[in-house]
């Protein structure tokens, strides 16, 4: 903005203040008011959802999946997304960097004097991008769902066998695919090629110390558990 | 210049005749008749008048006597009064309910400070016992998890609403630039905020936070370093935290607030950008 649209700004606004209604008590009012819902928007979440925390915290588990507030689902996503080791400080500390410092110079960076949000196009668009990249990320951050998940391809009717066994936890032990940790249970990704599918149901009913049985499983839920070995198996 | 006083607040000039004439005669000239219990009825009203007045001049004293030494009151009527332009509608009370949800948090989170123990051992226990056994813990903590949530919604629709009207523009780039560092510190408070239960998901999602920290060129390294009080995730990472948590970021937050708030009234909040459309149009029709 040069000189002459400052001023001219500057007598607009005067001009529209000129017309305008005391703070007090008017904008006071919708202030108060909004206070209020908020307040109680507060009390409401507090009460019907409450603050249960779950169980203390064990430095010496490996298996839990950690998951952050959902407002930073979206940098988690961004995390997901971004694989190779290389690149990854792109995502953890890059990408929202990035964003600071551009929001930070905004003001400088867009010098446009406009400000209808229809006539400042670009920006208006840019903004509604950044809303909706951002949301999409945290939706997807969200519906990931708890205790990882196993990006690995397979068929159509393996799927349900597969969440099975993302909800399972199987990768705090077993390294399926991209997912889960090396160690201590070996490598899943080719197990289906190591062991017959009935050899893999006795070992899931029957399993090496530490890893827990799949019996209670076997009884309450046998669909669940064919589902889990059928795609055990076709792993090759 | 400070804006006058809006014409209700102005001190009204006492109305002629309204004032009891001690002996007995109103100043307009009507004679009270002698009955002794009638005369006894208007002292007492007389009496509960005066009583009125002097409990009105309280305040206005009180006032008067801080203005004296603080010089306070201009600055006050200039925030109070100040015109805000038409059209302004409910989407500036975003940035109050921001402001307010942060209050919120302050004084919720010194209670939940008066029974939190910053230790390893110590805290989870100490969360526990102010869900199971405190009164109103539960809620008062409720209050503060869900208190973020609302405060980190609020700062980005307050955000949205400065972004699409254009708000940031001359002359307010800098309050633009504080609001971006607000937003920040609150993201950075939703951080540091999560560990203190030190439940499983808090500590886990801190670990992994720390190592985000970790993973940038340069400084990162440095700056997990500090966060966690050594190489490891150790017994000082807690109260590490909790004090980055409840002194650090909360001060700078409510600094920051107060310079954000100098700015809104010192510059004024914006008009709603199809305002102006609608003046010029106005204006090149009365031209016309």
């Amino acid at each position: 903005m040069d000189q002459r649209q400052k001023e001219q700004y500057l007598r607009e606004y005067g001009l529209q203040k000129a017309k305008g209604k005391p703070f007090f008590p008017y904008a006071v009012f919708k202030d108060g008011t909004m206070a209020c819902i908020t307040l109680a928007v507060i009390i409401l979440l507090s009460i019907i959802l409450g603050a249960e925390i779950g169980p203390k915290a064990d430095p010496t588990t490996t298996s839990y999946t950690p998951r952050p507030d959902w407002y930073f689902f979206f940098l988690f996503e961004l995390l997901r997304v971004i694989k190779p080791p290389a690149i990854v400080f792109i995502a953890t500390i890059g990408i929202p960097t990035i964003c600071m410092v551009l929001l930070i110079l905004l003001p400088f960076i867009d010098t446009n004097p406009e400000r209808h949000p229809a006539r400042r196009p670009i920006a208006t668009l840019t903004g509604i991008t950044v809303i909706a990249l951002m949301t999409y990320l945290t939706v997807t951050g969200a519906l990931a769902g708890p205790p990882g998940k196993i990006t690995l391809k397979t068929a159509a009717q393996y799927v349900p066998g597969k969440l099975v066994a993302a909800e399972s936890g199987c990768q705090g032990c077993h390294k399926i695919g991209q997912n889960g940790n090396a160690g201590p249970g070996p490598n899943l990704t080719h197990i289906g090629a190591r062991l017959p599918r009935n050899a893999i149901a006795r070992t899931l009913v029957n399993p090496t110390a530490p890893m827990p049985s799949f019996i209670a499983l076997k009884k309450s839920d046998p669909k669940k558990f064919n589902e889990l070995v059928d795609f055990l198996a076709q792993l090759k | 210049m400070t804006p006058p006083l809006p014409k209700g607040l102005r001190p009204r000039p006492a109305r002629p005749g309204t004032k009891p004439a001690r002996n007995g005669a109103r100043a307009n000239g009507a004679t009270v008749t002698q009955d002794p219990k009638a005369l006894k009825k208007a002292r007492k009203q007389a009496q509960r008048e005066a009583f009125k007045q002097q409990a009105l001049d309280v305040p206005v004293a009180m006032l008067g006597w801080l203005d004296e030494r603080t010089g306070s009151t201009p600055f006050l009527r200039a925030f109070l009064f100040r015109k805000v332009p038409a059209g302004t509608n409910w989407y500036y009370t975003l940035g109050s309910a921001t402001l307010f949800a942060f209050v919120n948090q302050a004084v919720t989170g010194v209670f939940l400070a008066m029974y939190y123990d910053p230790s390893p051992t110590q805290a989870y226990g100490s969360v526990r016992h102010i869900i199971n056994d405190v009164f109103l813990g539960e809620f008062v903590r409720g209050m503060h998890k869900w208190g973020a949530t609302v405060m980190v919604v609020l700062i980005f629709l307050h955000m949205g609403r400065t972004f699409f009207f254009g708000a940031y523009k001359y002359p307010r780039e800098l309050n633009w630039i504080i609001g971006v560092v607000l937003l920040i510190l609150t993201m950075a408070m939703a951080f540091t905020g999560y560990l203190l239960p030190f439940d499983q998901r808090s500590f886990w999602a801190t670990v992994v936070g720390v190592n985000i920290n970790a993973s940038g060129p340069i400084l990162g390294p440095y700056l997990a370093d500090f966060l966690r009080g050594g190489a490891e995730f150790g017994s000082t990472t807690l109260s590490r935290f909790y004090a980055i948590h409840m002194l650090l970021i909360p001060g700078l937050i409510a600094a920051l607030i107060g310079a954000h708030l100098y700015l809104v009234s010192k510059l004024g909040t914006t008009a709603p950008p199809w305002l102006k459309a609608e003046q010029a149009r106005e204006l090149a029709e009365e031209e016309i």
